[in-house]
């Protein structure tokens, strides 16, 4: 008796990425949505807050615009992401997950396929957006932006891995929307894209110990970190806590990995929605 | 167990390309059980298909049908029983099992914002099939299916038959020795009905292809080798449909009268029959319908606004076995 052995996964997963980009392509809608706007609340809260944001009494530290340029970044990745997973919920209504669910490759390559497409997508989002900054002269060395870019894309593995653990279990939109605001906005808001990190010195308020905290827990944290000290060369002040680049780098790798093996963990688990 | 029997026969297999590689059954399906939470959608259900037939489950909506299409398409896991697909064990083969088969859902799985032909070359990529091949097969099923000149059209300007064709032509890409679909008439005119069970019969003469189907429609049963009635999560029957016809009896008289039960009550206790109510009206099997309908016309005639005596249907046989009606 022969058996055939079965196919291998890596068609399976480049199939699924090359699906997310052309969808994104053909669904121009998104394209604004996830450039446009970000871009948007840069311009307007760079310049809005301008004045009346001030890291120090310093020369030398950035303006409000820079400050806030890897903010932005990241909340274009964290919105590319998002839309880019939340089609998995489209996906199970529509009825072509029930044929990816029952191909004979293993799990992962399909996890890794969606996540990869999402990631591709969001990454070069990101980079149009560093584009754009650089030619405003947000940043101005080439060989930042390079290194920025890798850092950019483990960002978006681990948000669209994110995003996928968070649709997976969902039968609508609208509950993703709801999340999208609990959890994921916040998680922006308190990542040191807004706001940097108070340091903790002996007459820190509570309130502040407790923001140092959350926002030091939070993985996206690192992230924007790590980009802000790519771009700008000139550190923040004394009086603001920033991780070296080092262990941004590996908080950023962590959250990439750990995210997509979480993706991956959940997506191996049936549920009533595969039942269309 | 016969089945053990049929496995061990090895002289088969190499002739023809719809030959597995065990040369068993296509399916073995062995006391199989399945519930949602505390409702058992299936009891102990229990069935072999052979390789080249048409095998049909027939079945009202909540019968079982489409929890049994889900757990032969490996998207739900067995709770109890034993299922082979040719030969590879589920779910331990699970992989080998997909491979084998090619599954046509009721709801459509195309992707509507791709083009036909990107639909073909993604489901061929999930079988592993890439490049020149891939697109030679692609070619070549919507070249089978009639599909050529919507190659390059969006999934979603299709009409219903001819998506439906897609889907069928997207499970056989990588040439399974086995189809199996979820009530494929589901949603198509009685034209495309035929056109579909043209392509059905074709494929299973020129390419050997076992096929499995769920349906709700007597006609689509009829054309079945094999007929499975699942009711209630239970297999009530496992025939060919002839056999399963001539099982009911010589003919069926049915009786639309005013009081049902006290005729019900006359008729049995006048010929000793045994008759049933069914929505309403009388329905019993007997050898000579048509003698007996004369007999009967003469003593109740004044009560009964109409009677008819007809060959046992498929519909008849459900009623036989089960007590209701399919719908």
């Amino acid at each position: 008796m022969t058996r055939q052995p079965t196919p291998s996964p890596w068609p399976a997963t480049r199939m699924l990425c090359w699906r997310e980009i052309i969808r994104f392509l053909r669904q121009r809608n998104r394209l604004i949505g996830a450039l446009a706007q970000p871009i948007i609340f840069w311009l307007l809260f760079g310049t809005g807050l301008q004045k009346s944001f001030r890291l120090a009494d310093q020369q030398g530290t950035p303006s409000f615009l820079e400050y806030y340029f890897p903010g932005t970044l990241m909340l274009i990745l964290l919105f590319t992401a998002i839309f880019a997973t939340i089609s998995i919920i489209e996906d199970r209504k529509e009825g072509f997950l029930q044929g990816v669910l029952i191909a004979p490759v293993p799990r992962w390559s399909m996890v890794l396929g969606k996540v990869l497409g999402g990631a591709l997508i969001a990454t070069a989002q990101g980079v149009v957006f560093l584009l754009l900054g650089w030619l405003v002269g947000a940043s101005s060395n080439v060989t930042a932006l390079l290194v920025t870019v890798p850092l950019l894309f483990l960002t978006a593995v681990a948000m669209t891995s994110l995003g996928f653990v968070i649709a997976w279990r969902m039968d609508s939109t609208q509950g993703f929307h709801a999340i999208m605001n609990l959890a994921l906005m916040p998680m922006w808001l308190l990542s040191g894209a807004f706001f940097p990190i108070p340091t903790l010195s002996g007459e820190t308020a509570i309130s502040q110990i407790g923001l140092h905290w959350v926002m030091r827990l939070n993985p996206l944290t690192y992230a924007v970190a790590g980009v802000r000290q790519h771009l700008f060369e000139v550190p923040l002040p004394e009086s603001f806590w920033a991780p070296s680049l080092t262990l941004c780098w590996t908080v950023t790798a962590c959250f990439a990995v750990g995210m997509f093996w979480g993706a991956w963990r959940i997506s191996s688990r049936r549920i009533g929605g595969d039942l269309v | 167990m016969s089945t053990v029997t049929n496995r061990t026969t090895k002289t088969k297999g190499k002739s023809s390309p719809a030959m597995s590689p065990s040369a068993g059954p296509a399916i073995e399906a062995a006391d199989i059980s399945f519930s949602y939470g505390e409702r058992a959608a299936l009891k102990g259900v229990q069935f072999d298909v052979q390789p080249g037939e048409i095998f049909a489950i027939l079945g009202p909506n909540g019968g079982g049908k489409s929890t049994l299409f889900r757990l032969l398409s490996t998207l739900i896991p067995l709770q109890t029983g034993i299922l082979r697909i040719f030969g590879h064990v589920v779910p331990h083969e699970q992989l080998l099992a997909r491979c084998c088969m090619g599954v046509v859902f009721q709801s459509p799985s195309l992707d509507r914002k791709l083009t036909v032909m990107e639909n073909m070359r993604g489901q061929a990529a999930l079988f592993g099939i890439t490049g020149g091949k891939a697109l030679q097969r692609c070619q070549e099923l919507l070249e089978q299916f009639g599909l050529m000149d919507r190659a390059s059209e969006l999934a979603e300007t299709l009409s219903g038959g001819q998506r439906r064709r897609v889907e069928i032509a997207k499970g056989m890409i990588h040439s399974p020795q086995l189809l199996l679909m979820d009530e494929p008439s589901t949603g198509l005119d009685p034209g495309v009905r035929r056109e579909l069970a043209q392509t059905l019969e074709q494929l299973r003469r020129d390419n050997g292809v076992t096929i499995v189907m769920t349906t709700h429609l007597l006609e689509e049963a009829e054309r079945a080798d094999t007929l499975a009635i699942l009711d209630q999560g239970r297999l009530v029957a496992l025939d060919t449909p002839e056999a399963l016809q001539k099982s009911v009896g010589g003919d069926v008289i049915s009786i639309v009268c005013q009081d049902a039960q006290r005729m019900c009550v006359e008729i049995e206790r006048e010929y000793q029959l045994s008759v049933a109510i069914v929505d309403g009206g009388l329905r019993m099997e007997t050898s000579d319908g048509g003698e007996l309908v004369g007999r009967m016309m003469r003593r109740f005639g004044d009560q009964v606004s109409s009677i008819t005596v007809g060959r046992p249907t498929l519909e008849d046989v459900f009623v036989a076995k089960t007590g209701r009606r399919l719908d």
